[in-house]
């Protein structure tokens, strides 16, 4: 049975915080772009970047990175990894790039998209923002911007529904059998 | 001194179909008793009688030529309750590799497998290496087949070195042996030469057995023509490539009535063309292999070599209609046309491998399904595989050559001691690996197989597996 | 994929198909950036086993690989392994023992690589054997096709020439047909095996009947050796009735896209204005070859031994 973390208010709530730390870190939004991770980032992405959009009176590139090819898990996967758009139109190198993406976990995946990132040119520099941080890292990554910390077991499942998806905007948290 | 007794015994060259005792002596059949379903008893006496006439030892070792000492006091007597008791079967068409390929057989381990297979005499056609066009090679055959465990008769080829263009020194070469004459494993493509043949060997009374293929139609082809050569993208041979040369050499057998006999029959067309030679009076004989009425092209879909065999394998029709060759009588011998390769020349490109089964040891357990499927009865079975070939061959009556002492292919008095006994309700699985023949190139791997051979007697020895 | 090995289009379903078109996709983005490589299959050994000479499939198979990040080995063998005394597969087991992963594989004959594919534990891909099939052609003809029109299904696809010879096309019509595609055979009836029609497509001897209307026409290379063996009786001729000249091509539909696998005998079964012309997509062939080729290995790699 799933249990609800975070609802429709709570996921906005979050993500104008988010919004907000976004600006006041980099003191304004100069040179600033966000790229979102394929897919749960990508939407995210879009909703951070109209936000600043309303707070700053700015726009700003907005970018999808699909890290397919960088994974180092090709032959463990269960499934084949769908190969999804990368579409960055714009000049990667020297600006300041937000990775935007749902859930941090193991951060393997953010690894890879720094590899993808790296291999589109060459930014100033690179930060990352996560709406739910759910522990158990397996590489030295650390999030930026978190929307919330959830700790997990490994033998539960966090996932976050997006109406862009054609659901109801939640984070709901699952019981699932040992991680593979 | 050998009694089988209690057989159904079936020996179709004297009408023979009871449950009965055959006697054996000094290597020849003595007497067969039937005692119930028999169309013709061979003797008045009971059972009981002849098991208690007093009796000579029987030569354990030896050529059967004759009376010896014996290391068994007591005559041998088999049970073969519920089992068919039959002339031993002839196969007349046998590829033994030896001279030139032992690699691939020798005659020793190729009469191993016959025996295996329920053959007690095996006809080797002449494609070795030296090819068998000559008396000294035929020589060296006769020599080297004292060691085999069955009766190995020769067959020499039609042309010298099988090129074709000269006719070989037939006399000479049946007088050491040769039974018949083959270019085996290729046609006579010149009709010149092949009228000659058919007009020479009537010198002999030997028949010429032709193989069926108009090399120009079939050039580099490896499988069937047909919808599944082009899936599969490999070069076929047209069913027409055999029947031009069936029609052929019938056309040149009725023109020099001489004695043909043609090889490895695999097409409807060519089961057609043979039935209405026959209604016209053509001296011509036939015969057809296990795998022609078992597999069809289908069987090399997966590019699997060991279904390669040259006629290749045909079409569902084709397999119907030698069916019914076979049961009207128009094909007239089941030969196996035994062909064992090197494991190593079958792991090969398909168009590479060479063609051919190792059959001697599934023929007649395939062949018995035709007795199950209603096609032919066991008796008619046996007729296919002993007394028609033994007929063709002129091995019914003695010959004067000192390989031959009795007739065979019968069970009448005085014929060799040829006996298979066959176990018809015993299944087996098909295990190439467990082959005595060196060839384990089969497509019949883990089929399962009723009517084995129980026992083989031959050249005096009697062979059993349990 | 379901399957550690690319034998043929014959094998491949539907969905198969789709996979690797979409995946193509990606890595077609990919060759257009400045850095055209990806570490995907960093680490892994693709070896190209090419006992039929080409230089095309065997480099566009070359750079696929290290596109990947994948380390190549060519192995051209000259002529058939007979002659160099090893077997096949002896051939092809020193080649695992060099530790491949992916084995391309082109030979004359048909099923030599579902003999390996059997024998072996690497991924083996076809690139040609026989007259059987050359699936990552046809795949990327696939893909050109769906590019440049946005579907296959109900298409009008002709394919001319020498169908009998032509793995190619063996190829493009399993996997045309599989896609709902119309197709059509067009060339002399020695070339084009009585069969074909049983697989639903159209069969025609007229340059004139057989490109009314349209989409796709695929032109086939023919071989000068066939004229020795009877199948036409000269170039001349066959350029004659069976070239593509600018007026045929008017028969077919405005929008015309006109292929070749390569190499062209221009002047014989295709005009040099066609070829270079604006209808013509023969070198973006060789662009997608290169990203469905990644395609293949890449889904390839993923598949579970």
């Amino acid at each position: 049975m799933p249990k609800e973390l975070f609802n429709k208010k709570d996921i906005d709530r979050a993500l104008t915080r988010m919004a907000h730390e976004i600006i006041e870190k980099n003191k304004g939004t100069d040179r600033l772009c966000l790229v979102g991770i394929q897919r749960g980032g990508v939407h995210l992405a879009k909703r951070l970047a109209s936000k600043i959009k309303e707070i700053e009176k700015k726009e700003i590139p907005v970018g999808s990175l699909d890290i397919a090819f960088y994974r180092d898990d090709l032959n463990i996967r269960k499934a084949q990894a769908i190969v999804r758009k990368t579409d960055v139109p714009f000049e990667v190198t020297d600006q300041k790039i937000i990775l935007v993406d749902d859930v941090l976990f193991t951060g393997r995946s953010i690894r890879a998209a720094l590899d993808a990132l790296m291999d589109l040119g060459r930014p100033a520099s690179i930060q990352l923002a996560v709406l739910i941080d759910r522990g158990h890292r397996e590489l030295p990554i650390k999030a930026d911007y978190v929307g919330k910390n959830i700790p997990t077991s490994l033998s539960e499942n966090v996932e976050v529904q997006l109406e862009e998806e054609g659901l109801e905007d939640r984070i709901i948290l699952e019981k699932i059998g040992i991680k593979d | 001194m050998i009694l089988i007794e209690k057989g159904h015994i079936i020996d179709p060259s004297q009408g023979i179909d009871g449950i009965g005792d055959v006697l054996i002596e000094n290597g020849k059949i003595k007497e067969v008793n039937i005692q119930s379903k028999g169309q013709r008893a061979k003797s008045k006496e009971q059972g009981a009688e002849s098991k208690s006439t007093p009796i000579h030892p029987y030569p354990s070792r030896g050529e059967g030529k004759g009376g010896g000492e014996s290391l068994f006091p007591e005559p041998r007597v088999i049970n073969a309750e519920g089992m068919f008791v039959i002339p031993g079967l002839i196969d007349m068409h046998v590829h033994l590799r030896e001279p030139g390929f032992e690699y691939k057989e020798t005659i020793k381990t190729g009469t191993a497998a016959a025996i295996r297979g329920g053959f007690t005499t095996v006809c080797c056609m002449p494609n070795t290496y030296p090819i068998n066009d000559n008396a000294s090679v035929t020589e060296f055959i006769i020599r080297k087949a004292l060691e085999g465990l069955c009766t190995v008769l020769p067959i020499g080829a039609i042309t010298k070195g099988q090129k074709g263009k000269e006719l070989v020194e037939m006399g000479t070469m049946k007088d050491e042996g040769c039974i018949a004459f083959s270019d085996d494993g290729l046609p006579v493509m010149n009709s010149l030469i092949m009228r000659r043949a058919l007009e020479y060997s009537k010198a002999f009374g030997l028949p010429i057995i032709s193989h069926c293929e108009d090399l120009t139609l079939s050039e580099d082809g490896v499988m069937s023509e047909g919808l599944l050569s082009m899936t599969l993208g490999l070069r076929g041979i047209p069913a027409e490539a055999e029947q031009i040369m069936v029609f052929r050499d019938i056309l040149l057998a009725e023109l020099t009535r001489g004695k043909l006999h043609i090889a490895h029959v695999s097409t409807e067309g060519s089961v057609k063309l043979i039935r209405n030679a026959k209604k016209r009076g053509v001296n011509v004989t036939a015969e057809t292999c296990p795998h022609y009425f078992s597999l069809t092209e289908d069987a090399v879909k997966n590019y699997d070599t060991n279904a390669k065999v040259n006629p290749p394998l045909r079409t569902k029709r084709d397999i119907e209609a030698i069916k019914e060759g076979l049961k009207d009588g128009t094909i007239d011998v089941i030969a196996t046309d035994h062909a064992p390769h090197h494991r190593d020349e079958k792991l090969k490109e398909f168009d590479l491998a060479p063609p051919g089964i190792s059959g001697l040891e599934t023929a007649l357990g395939l062949s018995m399904k035709l007795v199950d499927e209603g096609v032919l009865t066991i008796s008619q079975l046996i007729e296919k595989m002993s007394l028609n070939p033994a007929r063709i061959l002129g091995l019914l009556t003695p010959h004067l050559s000192s390989l031959i002492t009795g007739p065979k292919g019968t069970l009448a008095k005085g014929a060799d001691a040829d006996v298979t006994i066959i176990d018809t309700k015993k299944e087996v699985t098909v295990e190439s690996s467990k082959f005595v023949s060196k060839g384990k190139n089969t497509p019949f791997d883990g089929w399962v197989l009723k009517g084995v051979p129980f026992m083989t007697i031959s050249k005096a020895r009697i062979y059993e597996w349990r | 994929m379901l399957n550690k090995d690319l034998l043929g289009i014959k094998e491949l379903s539907v969905e198969d198909i789709n996979l690797i078109l979409d995946t193509a996709a990606g890595f077609k983005d990919v060759l257009g950036r400045d850095i055209k490589k990806v570490p995907a299959l960093r680490g892994k050994t693709a070896v190209n086993l090419f006992f039929e000479p080409s230089t095309r499939t065997r480099t566009s198979f070359e750079l696929a690989a290290k596109r990947l990040s994948t380390d190549v080995i060519n192995f051209s063998v000259p002529t058939s392994s007979v002659v160099k005394g090893e077997s096949l597969i002896d051939t092809a087991l020193t080649v695992q023992a060099l530790g491949a992963d992916f084995i391309i594989i082109r030979h004359s004959s048909a099923g030599v690589p579902h003999l390996l594919a059997k024998k072996l534990r690497a991924s083996v891909i076809n690139a040609g054997d026989g007259t059987n099939e050359h699936p990552t052609q046809a795949l990327l003809d696939a893909f050109t096709i769906r590019e440049k029109k946005g579907r296959i299904e109900g298409l009008d696809i002709a394919l001319v020439g020498d169908i009998i010879h032509s793995r190619v096309a063996k190829s493009n019509i399993y996997g045309l047909t599989k896609l709902g595609a119309n197709v059509r055979l067009i060339g002399p009836p020695t070339l084009i095996p009585r069969e074909m029609e049983d697989f639903g497509v159209g069969v025609f001897h007229s340059m004139e009947e057989g490109l009314k209307n349209v989409d796709v026409v695929m032109m086939l290379r023919i071989q000068m050796e066939r004229q020795g063996k009877g199948f036409f009786p000269s170039t001349e001729e066959y350029s004659k009735n069976w070239g593509l000249t600018q007026e045929r091509l008017l028969l077919a539909k405005d929008d015309v896209i006109v292929m070749h696998p390569g190499p062209m005998n221009r002047g014989i079964e295709i005009s040099s204005e066609i070829a270079d012309g604006p209808r013509s997509v023969i070198l973006e062939q060789v662009t997608n070859g290169l990203a469905v080729r990644m395609a293949v290995m890449y889904l390839l790699a993923g598949v579970k031994r």
